[in-house]
């Protein structure tokens, strides 16, 4: 077992920019009041994760779970200590981002790929698994500005899906599409796991987490809270009171 | 297997990457590799070229020909305005359309790149914010749509020089290729500039469009450089400071390789069109350009981290 995730002291502040014009800016100055603030997203926070574990990470809204998430895919670089990854992060984060709504959706799917760091050759090898997955039929070959919304998230999500990834991360509910699709993305996912994938897996359903993973961060504005068994990241939260058997984030529930 | 090569087959063994004792290392997740890793990820930069070059004119029944349709149609239009009906150029600038066709060409390049490089970042936002590539990508790719855009246009220019009876010259040719890589290689480095500023002040996009107003004013495309020269013949430095700009050079240049071929004398038109040692200076404005480059590359990474909080 090694090492995948080390996140040491990882501390990301965000500027808070009150006002914006010039105008705004001096009128503020005038009356003594704040222009911008800082605050941490992310305090401090350290942890490891090995090879093959499947993490969830939870928290309340604005707790900072999506900017760790940005620190460990790389979209954001901590302001101090140190966040390392072996290996490919990919995984269900941004689905459809970068679609270009003039382009058809085979051609969507390339680009797609290759922002998410497919090579060529990988994604030629690939091809024929995700356009099975997105199952488009003939649609595939028109451009995705005329496709439903559930078409274009499952463009998205087949091929997110599809990346070969060392670390993979999932930060939208599995809720699109219809039944059969999201028990497709739920099979899929399942593969991914046993396959020895190290996963990092944020969501606010306790039951999806329950299936998923095996260790449950949570974090408390922008601090690590609690960092441990899944059952007792769900009391340590308090998700487990009262009714949770009603949410719907397509892993958890509804098999 | 070093990190590069493990982007390039993740997993594919995955069963015995595990017992292999070189895996790849724990290395900071977010890159910062600038042109570098542009470069590195071409096959990305290639896509994203040709989608958005597919995309502008998707839906049209012409197609790329339109392309080729709307330079020349205003080529046509400003050959009549200005050669027919004004008459402007006589017989010192003939053949004025050459002329002004060459400042066109690149006055239509720069502008592109740099106002397209200035909102790139802004524009693909919520690529930026959620997906982890590198930023330089968008600037570089918008110069190369541009670039793609600009080649009809030197095509038509070729095309009517040659109809006119253009004969090409090395030396000719070498002054155009300068050309167009001092204009790339500056709108790539103004584009960095300008787009990453214009993520913390959207006035930035403003700047550039009120700048490149003056592209086609500050460039001898529609005036003769002799004109400057003639002007201020008794303040000689006013010419001095209208070279220092590249985009000028680079329009001599392309005038160079096109127009000064055509003139009634070559020779001629050589000495009293065109500056002294035209294509050492263009040397010198590429190196220039170059340096910028550089320097741009390190206030974008420098102000890089900043940007996907404040898209």
């Amino acid at each position: 077992m090694s090492t995948v995730i080390r996140a040491e002291s990882v501390t990301k502040a965000f500027t808070m920019q009150y006002h914006r014009s010039l105008k705004q800016i001096a009128l503020a100055k005038m009356r003594g009041m704040k222009t911008h603030d800082r605050f941490n997203a992310v305090d401090e926070v350290s942890f490891t994760v090995q090879q093959g574990e499947s993490v969830g990470l939870m928290g309340l809204n604005g707790s900072g779970k999506s900017t760790l998430l940005k620190l460990v895919s790389g979209v954001m670089q901590p302001d101090s200590g140190q966040l390392l990854t072996r290996g490919r992060v990919a995984g269900l984060i941004a689905t459809g981002a970068g679609f270009q709504p003039e382009v058809s959706g085979r051609d969507n799917l390339w680009l797609n790929a290759a922002i998410l760091g497919m090579s060529e050759a990988e994604t030629r090898r690939k091809m024929e698994e995700i356009l099975d997955f997105a199952d488009l039929g003939k649609f595939i070959d028109t451009p995705v500005v005329y496709y439903s919304s559930g078409m274009k998230a499952r463009l998205g999500f087949a091929v997110a899906i599809n990346v070969e990834a060392d670390i993979f991360i999932a930060d939208e509910a599995l809720a699109v599409g219809d039944r059969p699709f999201k028990r497709k993305c739920k099979e899929r996912m399942r593969e991914i796991r046993e396959n020895g994938t190290t996963i990092f897996f944020v969501s606010h359903s306790p039951g999806a987490v329950k299936q998923m993973c095996d260790r449950v961060l949570v974090l408390e504005k922008g601090k690590l809270g609690f960092d441990g068994d899944v059952e007792d990241g769900i009391s340590y939260l308090h998700y487990d009171e009262g009714e949770d058997g009603d949410d719907d984030e397509g892993l958890g529930s509804d098999d | 297997m070093t990190i590069s090569e493990e982007r390039q087959a993740p997993g594919r063994h995955r069963a015995d990457r595990v017992a292999e004792p070189s895996e790849p290392t724990l290395t900071p997740s977010s890159h910062n590799n600038g042109l570098l890793e542009v470069f590195r990820r071409r096959y990305l930069l290639r896509l994203l070229v040709r989608s958005t070059v597919q995309a502008r004119y998707q839906g049209t029944v012409l197609g790329w020909i339109w392309s080729y349709v709307q330079p020349g149609v205003r080529f046509c239009m400003y050959y009549f305005v200005f050669q027919i009906l004004i008459g402007r150029g006589g017989t010192e600038v003939y053949p004025f359309a050459i002329h002004l066709i060459c400042g066109m060409v690149l006055v239509h390049f720069f502008t592109e790149t740099f106002n397209g490089g200035t909102r790139s970042l802004v524009s693909n936002r919520s690529l930026i914010v959620k997906l982890p590539v590198p930023r330089e990508l968008f600037p570089v790719a918008t110069m190369l749509v541009a670039f793609w855009h600009t080649m009809p246009m030197v095509v038509i220019t070729l095309g009517a020089s040659l109809i006119l009876g253009w004969t090409p010259s090395l030396v000719g040719i070498a002054a155009g290729m300068l050309g167009l890589a001092i204009i790339g290689v500056l709108g790539l480095a103004l584009s960095l500039l300008f787009s990453v500023a214009n993520v913390f002040f959207r006035d930035f996009s403003k700047v550039t469009q009120t700048l490149t107003q003056f592209t086609t004013f500050s460039v001898p495309m529609i005036y003769p450089y002799s004109l400057v020269e003639d002007r201020f013949s008794r303040i000689p430095w006013v010419a001095d400071v209208y070279l220092l700009n590249p985009v000028a050079e680079a329009v001599l240049l392309m005038q160079r390789c096109f127009w000064v071929p055509l003139t009634r004398d070559p020779e001629a038109a050589l000495v009293e069109q065109m500056p002294a040692d035209l294509v050492s200076r263009g040397l010198v404005m590429l190196a220039l350009s170059l340096v910028g480059l550089a320097l741009a590359q390190v206030w974008f990474s420098k102000l890089e981290r900043r940007v996907p909080e404040r898209l």
